[in-house]
């Protein structure tokens, strides 16, 4: 009993990593995702390792379900009961539109129309109870939901973060009649002002809940008919893990667990590795998504839009996406420009070079064209790639109307695809006021290892670091991502006379909630930390800052005063904005709280390539390098022994991704397998 | 001039744009009102030196300001031929709307940008302030008939002189306005702004080198031109008209006619006011500048790809009689600029739809609705309730209008009843769609809203400045109408509605009382009766729609639980054919 396997169950493969604790091993394995029933896959895919189910102590698992029910709009029946007048918050949002340009858009509310019914009952903004809720009517709104088809449903009330005495006793009145436990309570998910964003939430947890209720209990059944007795963890969108029960009870919170186990992995990978600043990226089939982790602490952003008007917010991995991927199409617009994106042949029918039907060229088709992929033998287990297909659409849709040859059309397509993608590394970095030559660029996926060398370049990074199993790097992440659970209340409070009994109490409270939500799943853990956080800002502001409490639960309390906060409060603004704003009055909006769990390192060595391979290419290949073809030597990467160099131009081949050096780079396998790319040094 | 590759030029247009986004980004961050903060009332770009034609613009700045921009910095330009004495270092600040365009409320500072020594471009901001003066706390005053009730009208000054910040100039600035520390913290953040794109716009010279930028923004312009010039050449030859009526000025009852005549000939536009109404007493009227920057909204709604630069307006030409009151001067009130705007797009939607129905939507609900509630707190504090209000947008040829949409002009989101409620002392009895307000149409409008708010303390007072009571957002393509604005307040006499439809001030509410706001849908696309009947059914289960409605607009009979009875609506359409 002390095998981890971390599994992350992507589109088209399921991708596990197995860490053996006891004798110091690691496995990676690949297989297809299962559909529609991805727990086969997962059972498959653990089969694939090796391990013996009754072996393993944990499965930690990214899962990719919840995000694809928001896409495709395909969660539960759900229903909500509200306030009376406002069951159209949900859908009126916060009076937007898609797109700033063109009056196109549309929008499909999680919960429809007839399926949010109101009830008598009213709380004020000061939490007064104007209205006392009418639990009659709860209770015939929950029959008549029930009567209507729903399956889960939300009880969500205004002013219910300033009081939730009416939203708990409906929601009690409703657990009565509910036949099951997909009752979610819109405060208790998220007890924050701002009725659009908890609402949105909420609907969201009720309309993911009976989904991945279902997904767990059929991969539960399945793991434990294989002989599986450990626990079943669930990555979040924070990057944190939950047991099983509390992702079924909090299944919103899942709407970006497989990128954030990616990101975990990258922060974990870098460090050992010696490097604290990283920007991430991964390129997908469509999109380009980058994230930031400054001094070994990945970004968090407060709230995400999955799609238009579907608001999830509760704390996440912040993530960057551009519509830059590797079938993205490129076509010259009418004043002559190219244009890379947004449309995207994506995975299917894909890049020209699939021969699925696509015929309008992708960035894939420019690398393969250049000779930077390999045609006979693609990553992903794909047949030979068409190239005569890839050249004749380049030349027909970007060389021609540019008037360049083929060659040059692949070239710029591959040219201003990088420009796009270094224009999101600069907003994350650049424009977040750091330095670049202080991150390394760390891609993960398979797509990203192409460009990595070009974008060092063009945004002034110091280096690329290139993880030994780039496409299994969500799943790795899953093996090291720590227990974690989130809460917030609102405070909403002027800072002078601030009640902070009041506050210490919500943050012993809240921290006792969460030692023993950990202590339920019964994880081993080498500790447990709380964290404290407060958002505030100058009356009359609107947006709040972050600012941390370095503050710990003794005997007494946490020891918080007005004193504490005012100094925490002002060394945050002034680092966020160089200076203070001395007189105006402070306020303080929200309380977070978190507590981790810290669960056992794994040492990244154990990555690192076990014997002594080859450093000598597996041959030579033309590929088209700063305007000609050069013969290319092509390495088998893992097969590389630690230490080996390899100056570019290089390309170096592995099953789930191809890096290519650039002329002028060298890359160095590092002491963990990591390939570590950075401009050759002056001779 | 450098010559530049296709693929140089992508790049660099990129790099450009990133610059005005970071400004863009550093202003909403930093303000302290949230009508940038949260609105995103406010935008960034660059401008040439000479002409102060647009170079590259933010992507995420107010639509209307894309087109505005220009003005104000030729504003500076034309004071600096005159006056002389242009220095590094120098930044401008003013909010003179004849000159510049919107209204007095929109704040521009203006930096020159010099490279060893020589003028290379300038770099601008422009941002909503919460307060500047005048009769009313937010500015939007329904009856102004001078623009001196409206605020301060501050002419292009040096906010910094070679460098050196004037704190005379804030004084005066602070002196004027009811929210000195929110002006404070406005200012601030444009000035960070306008840092940033320096900096960054000098990090790109330093790496690319003057001649290739210079290049590029030349290129840049061309091509944007080419590509409005291939969108124009697509529609027929010919001239299409439309007309609409703003309900009134505020001040006289009577409705003002907007007239567009779009000529189409060849790869050139014309747009052609004449016969638009006289300059008004109220402040429905705008600058040429205001009129010609809304054309631009419009014309990017329709045609997306263009990019925000002067190239875009090359094969345009604008005929905008001097006299009308799409062409007012000083003094005369602009403060409901967007009224006026809004009915110049909605105009130019219903041209273009008879030249070109596939590129085009229904108007959208077509008013700002800025209602004020203001008064004192039993403890003598004062408070101020201000917000603009949403509706629906027009069906379009693929699909039903967005329910609950923000303005054409903008992309401002509305502030939370939750956020309202715990700053004001105000309840909402209702935030919730309104049915039978979208537009019938083979793709129905987008509903708009109906808020109703109900006063918590002793007394307030109240006024709103919207339009569209009298005269309904239009469908195209055959699309009918969305239903009007709607405006009530309950006094001790009971309901009243104001006498100039959507305009009122001097509303006194008692505790209890509410004011209750019912706001447009958008027009519909195509005609109602081709709409597929399990459609409007859908609409009557829903409640987007009532039976009677689906019955009378859209020969559908439906029952109340949103039933169809297919013989019954079969026979109504047939009598309805004959």
């Amino acid at each position: 009993m002390s095998a981890i396997i971390g599994v992350d169950v992507g589109g088209t493969f399921t991708d596990l990593f197995l860490l053996d604790e006891a004798s110091g091993t690691t496995t990676v394995a690949k297989v297809p995702t299962s559909r529609p029933d991805q727990s086969q896959g997962v059972v498959e895919g653990i089969a694939a390792t090796g391990a013996a189910l009754g072996d393993v102590a944990t499965v930690v698992h990214g899962t990719t379900v919840g995000t694809n029910a928001l896409l495709e709009r395909k969660g539960a029946r759900a229903g909500l009961i509200t306030t009376a007048g406002f069951r159209d918050v949900l859908e009126m949002r916060r009076r937007d539109r898609p797109e700033t340009w063109g009056l196109w858009g549309g929008f499909v509310p999680a919960i429809p129309r007839d399926l949010r019914l109101e009830v008598a009952e009213r709380v004020l903004a000061d939490g007064t109870v104007a209205t006392p809720v009418d639990l009659d009517a709860v209770r015939a709104a929950a029959r008549e939901l029930l009567a209507r088809g729903a399956e889960a449903v939300c009880v969500f009330f205004v002013n219910a973060y300033a009081n939730d005495e009416n939203e708990r006793l409906a929601a009690d009145a409703v657990a009565e009649v509910w036949p099951n436990a997909h009752v979610t309570r819109a405060s208790r998910i998220l007890n924050e002002i701002r009725e659009f964003e908890r609402g949105s939430t909420a609907a969201l947890n009720a309309y993911l809940q009976p989904v991945l209720g279902r997904y767990l209990e059929s991969l539960g059944q399945a793991l434990e008919q294989g002989g599986f007795g450990g626990e079943l963890l669930i990555v979040q969108s924070n990057g944190g893990v939950m047991a099983a029960a509390e992702a079924r009870r909090l299944p919103v919170r899942t709407a970006l667990s497989g990128p954030a186990a990616g990101v975990i992995a990258a922060t974990h990978i870098a460090r050992a590795a010696g490097f604290e600043n990283v920007i991430t990226c991964d390129m997908g089939g469509t999109s380009f998504d980058v994230s930031l982790v400054v001094e070994g602490a990945s970004a968090e952003a407060p709230q995400t839009e999955i799609d238009f008007g579907l608001v999830i917010r509760s704390p996440m991995i912040e993530i960057t996406t551009i519509s830059a991927g590797g079938g993205s199409i490129a076509r010259v617009d009418r004043g002559g420009i190219l244009r890379i994106g947004p449309d995207s042949a994506g995975s299917d029918p894909g890049p020209v070079c699939y021969a699925q039907g696509n015929d309008k060229p992708t960035v894939t088709d420019a690398n393969v064209v250049m000779g930077r992929i390999n045609a006979d033998q693609p990553i992903g287990g794909r047949a030979s790639l068409d190239v005569a297909a890839a050249r004749r659409a380049i030349e027909r849709e970007v060389g021609e109307p540019l008037g360049l040859d083929v060659m040059a059309a692949a070239e710029a397509i591959v040219r201003v695809a990088n420009a796009s993608m270094a224009g999101a590394l600069r907003l994350v970095s650049v424009e977040r006021g750091h330095d670049p030559k202080d991150f390394a660029l760390m891609p993960f996926g398979g797509g990203g290892a192409l460009h990595v060398g070009a974008l060092i370049d063009e945004v002034g990074l110091a280096r690329a670091l290139v993880p030994r199993y780039p496409g299994i790097t969500s799943a790795l992440g899953c093996v090291v991502a720590d227990m974690r659970v989130d809460y917030v209340s609102s405070l909403v409070a002027p800072l002078d006379g601030l009640d902070v009994a009041r506050l210490d109490g919500e943050m012993v409270a809240l921290s006792k909630r969460g030692r023993a939500a950990l202590a339920r799943a019964g994880v081993a853990l080498d500790g447990v930390e709380d964290h404290f956080q407060l958002d505030m800002l100058y009356q009359g502001q609107t947006h709040t800052i972050a600012v941390p409490l370095d503050l710990t639960v003794g005997d007494a309390g946490t020891g918080v005063d007005e004193n504490i906060v005012r100094t925490a409060f002002e060394a945050a603004y002034e680092r966020a904005y160089g200076r203070l704003l001395s007189g105006l009055p402070i306020r303080v909006m929200n309380l977070r709280v978190w507590v981790v769990g810290r669960r056992p390192r794994f040492d990244p060595k154990l990555l690192a390539p076990a014997g002594l391979g080859g450093a000598e290419p597996l041959a030579l290949r033309p590929v088209w390098v700063g305007g000609g073809w050069t013969e290319t030597p092509v390495f088998d990467r893992l097969a590389l022994p630690v230490g080996t160099r390899i100056p570019g131009p290089a390309v170096l081949e592995q099953a789930d991704t191809t890096i290519f050096v650039e002329a002028g780079h060298e890359g160095r396998v590092d002491g963990f397998g990591n390939l570590v790319v950075a401009a050759k040094e002056a001779p | 001039m450098a010559e530049l590759d296709p693929v140089t030029l992508a790049v660099l247009q990129g790099r450009l744009e990133g610059i005005v986004d970071e400004m863009d980004a550093t202003l909403f961050r930093s303000a302290f009102n949230p009508i940038i903060a949260e609105a995103h009332d406010a935008s960034h770009g660059l401008y040439h030196p000479e002409t102060g034609e647009t170079l590259a613009q933010g992507r995420s700045g107010l639509p209307i300001f894309v087109g505005v921009m220009a003005f104000a910095v030729k504003a500076v330009i034309d004071k600096v031929a005159a006056d002389g004495g242009l220095e590094d270092g120098d930044v401008f600040i003013f909010n003179d709307p004849y000159e510049g365009g919107t209204h007095l409320s929109d704040f521009k500072l203006v930096r020159p940008f010099f490279r060893d020594g020589r003028l290379f471009c300038y770099l601008a901001s422009v941002g909503h302030w919460h307060d500047v003066g005048g009769n009313v706390p937010g500015n939007y005053n329904p009856v102004a008939t001078e623009s001196f009730q409206e605020g301060m009208l501050i002419p292009p000054v040096k906010l910094y002189a070679a460098g050196v910040f004037r704190r005379d100039v804030l004084d005066i600035l602070s002196a004027n306005s009811r929210l000195p520390g929110s002006l404070y913290g406005d200012l601030n953040g444009q000035i960070n702004a306008l840092e940033i794109g320096a900096r960054r716009l000098g990090g790109l010279l330093d790496e690319q080198g003057e001649a290739r930028i210079e290049a590029a923004f030349h290129e840049l312009k061309a091509r944007a031109g080419r590509l409005m010039r291939s969108y124009i050449a697509e529609l027929p030859d010919g001239t299409y008209r439309a007309e609409d009526w703003l309900d009134n000025d505020g001040i006289r009852d009577e409705p003002l006619r907007i007239a567009l005549a779009i000529g189409i000939a060849g790869e050139e536009m014309t747009l052609d006011f004449t016969g638009t109404a006289a300059a008004c007493a109220g402040p429905v009227n705008i600058s040429r500048s205001t009129a010609i920057a809304s054309c631009y909204v419009a014309l990017k709604h329709v045609f997306r790809e263009v990019p925000a630069n002067a190239g875009v307006l090359a094969p345009i030409r604008f005929e905008i009689p001097e006299t009308s009151l799409l062409s007012a001067g000083a003094p005369k009130p602009v403060g409901g600029y967007t009224e006026t705007i809004l009915r110049i797009i909605d105009l130019v939607f219903v041209a273009l739809a008879q030249a070109a129905p596939e590129r085009v939507n229904g108007c959208a609900y077509g008013t700002i609705n800025a209602l004020s509630m203001a008064g004192h707190r039993a403890d003598g504090r004062r408070w101020v309730l201000f917000s603009f209000f949403g509706g629906g947008h027009g069906g379009h040829p693929e699909g039903d209008g967005l329910n609950h949409g923000n303005a054409p002009i903008s992309t401002a989101t509305i502030p939370p009843l939750e956020i309202l409620e715990a700053a004001y002392p105000v309840r909402f009895r209702q935030w919730a769609l309104r049915p039978d307000s979208g537009g019938p149409g083979r793709n129905r409008g987008g509903l708009g809203a109906v808020y109703e708010i109900e006063l918590l303390e002793e007394d307030c007072e109240a006024f709103l400045f919207g339009e569209r009571g009298r005269f309904a957002p239009p469908g195209v393509e055959g699309g009918g109408p969305g239903a009007l604005n709607r405006f009530e307040w309950e006094n001790d006499a009971g309901p009243r509605t104001p006498d100039m439809a959507s305009k009122t001030v001097d509303i006194r509410l008692r505790r209890g009382q509410a004011v209750r706001l019912e706001t447009p849908g958008g027009g519909g696309y195509g005609r109602a009766r081709a709409r597929a009947p399990a459609a409007v059914a859908e609409d009557v289960r829903l409640g987007y729609v009532t039976a009677e409605a689906a019955r009378r607009d859209y020969a559908c009979v439906v029952d109340g639980e949103g039933r169809l009875d297919d013989a019954a609506t079969a026979a109504l359409r047939a009598e309805a054919e004959l």
